[in-house]
């Protein structure tokens, strides 16, 4: 009982932590991560078409707030129009990635070569 | 013996085991030597008894890797990378110019049913490695429990969605606890000012 007390007392104070206080982010998250989990956990929940409508939401959002969006966002949108067959939007969101995370640049290349196969 | 010097031995003591209750300081020596500025994230080897623990817990991992300074490749790109073109994960950090490989173990992650609660537990040990050299930069074993009281008839919840929902406070955690997690990235403004 008293272990039970402990962890439920420190459960509470972690979860105060964490959402209670209002630590600044460096990034606007949106649902980068979300869909990453119902992409592999629940492949059938949602359509590329309505992933690309919610994560461009997501960037309008951050935008207006004037916050980045996280690593590998922009490459996540770029795969995404790249399934879609939209080529030009998905250079342009791996174009993004490597501007705001030079990091990415040797991923970013490769990605875009293979766009310029046939 | 005098009431002072009783009073000396017992504080000496409580001193002693409270310096003894504590974990050491990780020694950084080898991280900050090879600092690195991006991390790419293997998918996790599951030892637990949770189907889809690999994806749910990858789906948890950017954002505190990614908050707390570093360039995380996306994990979901990379993954599909890597099977079309059959990259083995030892040639995926070469190939995706990471500087940096973190290989995480799930040891445990999921709900065990007890009497009057539900223990939900995350546990796992992670590795950081450095891309180049193979040098070992940064190692941890981690567990963390909550516990959610069922009362009467209490109705016991998707396992894998209460380890999934841990999952992310358990990160936080595990790379972010001062003296234990990874240190400062070069995206964080406390970066090259860790103890």
């Amino acid at each position: 009982m008293a272990s039970f007390l402990r962890t439920t007392i420190a459960w509470a104070w972690l979860s105060g932590l964490l959402l209670g206080c209002s630590t600044p982010t460096l990034y606007s998250w949106g649902h980068y991560e979300a869909q990453i989990y119902s992409s592999s956990v629940t492949p059938a929940t949602m359509s590329p078409e309505a992933q690309v409508a919610q994560l461009e939401q997501d960037y309008q959002k951050a935008r207006a707030e004037n916050k980045r969006m996280p690593p590998g966002f922009h490459a996540q949108l770029g795969y995404l129009y790249f399934q879609l067959g939209r080529l030009d939007q998905a250079r342009r969101e791996l174009e993004a990635e490597k501007t705001e995370f030079p990091e990415s640049a040797v991923l970013v290349d490769r990605l875009l070569a293979s766009l310029k196969k046939p | 013996m005098s009431a002072r010097a009783l009073v000396a031995v017992t504080a000496c003591a409580l001193a002693l085991s409270t310096l003894a209750g504590c974990a050491k300081p990780y020694d950084y020596t080898n991280f900050r030597q090879h600092h690195p500025r991006s991390i790419l994230v293997l998918l996790p080897k599951n030892e637990s008894n949770t189907a889809d623990a690999a994806w749910s817990y990858q789906s948890t991992v950017t954002r505190p890797l990614a908050e707390r300074g570093y360039y995380v490749f996306p994990v979901a790109v990379v993954d599909r990378l890597m099977k079309d073109d059959g990259v083995s994960p030892s040639k995926a950090a070469e190939i995706l110019g990471a500087d940096s490989v973190l290989y995480v173990t799930l040891e445990e992650y999921g709900t065990k049913q007890q009497v009057l609660n539900a223990a939900t537990l995350v546990k796992l040990r992670g590795q950081l490695v450095d891309a180049r050299s193979g040098v070992l930069l940064w190692e941890r074993r981690f567990a963390i429990q909550h516990n959610s009281n069922l009362g009467s008839g209490g109705i016991l919840g998707d396992s894998t969605e209460a380890a999934h929902n841990l999952a992310g406070p358990a990160n936080v955690r595990f790379f972010g606890d001062s003296d234990q997690g990874l240190l400062y990235g070069p995206y964080h403004p406390r970066y090259g000012k860790d103890e």
